[in-house]
């Protein structure tokens, strides 16, 4: 399976992801934002970081630049295109993916361990995974989801909520909402599901000795999906 | 010509960071602010001399870049 990882100036999960997919089975490439065409990919993936140091408005600049243009056409024709924190935030403005991310509810950058569960199983992401909570790493400073009651009432009636913040038994409760997102929501898919936006970094979790390994579960299943 | 740009948040927009300016406000004695929304100022010089046309176009990059509609309103305040 192959895979392409987008680098914008200020990604700084672009090698982590590189390294998580590698590890798991993809033939992964690297494309630089200039760039104007895609290299034949099963999956793109938007990596976490701070593109264009977050001006005018997080993932704003990086949704304009040249190779997005690509990456719109692409999953406009079905193309898995999954958006991870910055990624996440730049598919909010191009607007694959519906609503916007503001700035965490208590004004703090967030960097820890959180607990998500996987609200929808009937998409090429999540198709079969047998876990049903994931511990997973966060690290933002504007990952409050926010969108408009009209927005939310077509999102929930789609199921294109893909994950909430949990407690480790799956409880999506308030006290374990790290950002004031509505809803708890962590991570969003297109009408066809076959766009993904998330908060969190599986990439983050693949290896015991370091963090954890909930994301290797993501990324083995994500792989044979594809395939 | 000039053309100035306020983008502001919607109102039923959560603004964490106008709330802690206020509570700062208050805390210096300020005492009688009702609320503070923070927003973003931009002044673009334009190349284009008709009026009506550089706000077309400003009103364009608004749209398209300078706000984001969802969670922003824009105002064109003037051109000169």
């Amino acid at each position: 399976m192959k895979s392409a990882v987008i680098t914008f100036p200020g990604s700084n999960c672009d090698r982590d992801m590189d390294v998580a997919l590698k590890k798991f089975g993809f033939k992964n490439k690297m494309v630089w934002h200039q760039d104007v065409e895609l290299p034949k990919s099963d999956l793109v993936v938007l990596p976490g970081g701070f593109s264009y140091g977050d001006y005018l408005r997080c993932g704003s600049m990086a949704s304009k630049s040249t190779i997005m243009q690509s990456v719109i056409n692409f999953a406009n024709s079905g193309g898995m295109v999954m958006g991870i924190c910055n990624g996440f935030q730049i598919l909010v403005e191009t607007g694959l993916v519906p609503g916007v991310l503001l700035r965490n509810k208590y004004l703090e950058f967030i960097c820890k361990n959180v607990f998500v569960k996987i609200n929808n199983k009937n998409n090429g992401y999540f198709k079969n995974i047998s876990n049903d909570v994931l511990e997973l790493h966060i690290a933002h400073n504007e990952g409050n989801y926010f969108c408009t009651n009209d927005q939310l009432k077509e999102i929930e009636d789609n199921a294109q909520v893909a994950i909430n913040y949990c407690d480790p038994n799956g409880k999506i409760e308030e006290p374990f909402n790290p950002n004031g997102s509505i809803k708890n929501i962590a991570g969003i898919f297109n009408k066809k599901k076959n766009v993904l936006g998330m908060m969190p970094h599986p990439e983050r979790m693949i290896d015991s000795s370091l963090s954890g390994e909930d994301g290797s579960y993501f990324f083995k299943n994500l792989i044979n999906n594809l395939k | 010509m000039k053309i100035s740009v306020i983008i502001t948040l919607k109102k039923d927009v959560l603004d964490p960071q106008g709330k802690v300016i206020h509570q700062a406000l208050d805390g210096m004695g300020f005492s009688d602010v009702n609320e503070v929304r923070q927003g973003k100022y931009f002044e673009i010089d334009t190349k284009e001399n008709d009026s009506k046309k550089a706000k077309d176009k400003v009103e364009e990059m608004c749209k398209k870049l300078l706000a984001n509609l969802v969670i922003e309103n824009y105002k064109i305040i003037d051109a000169q």
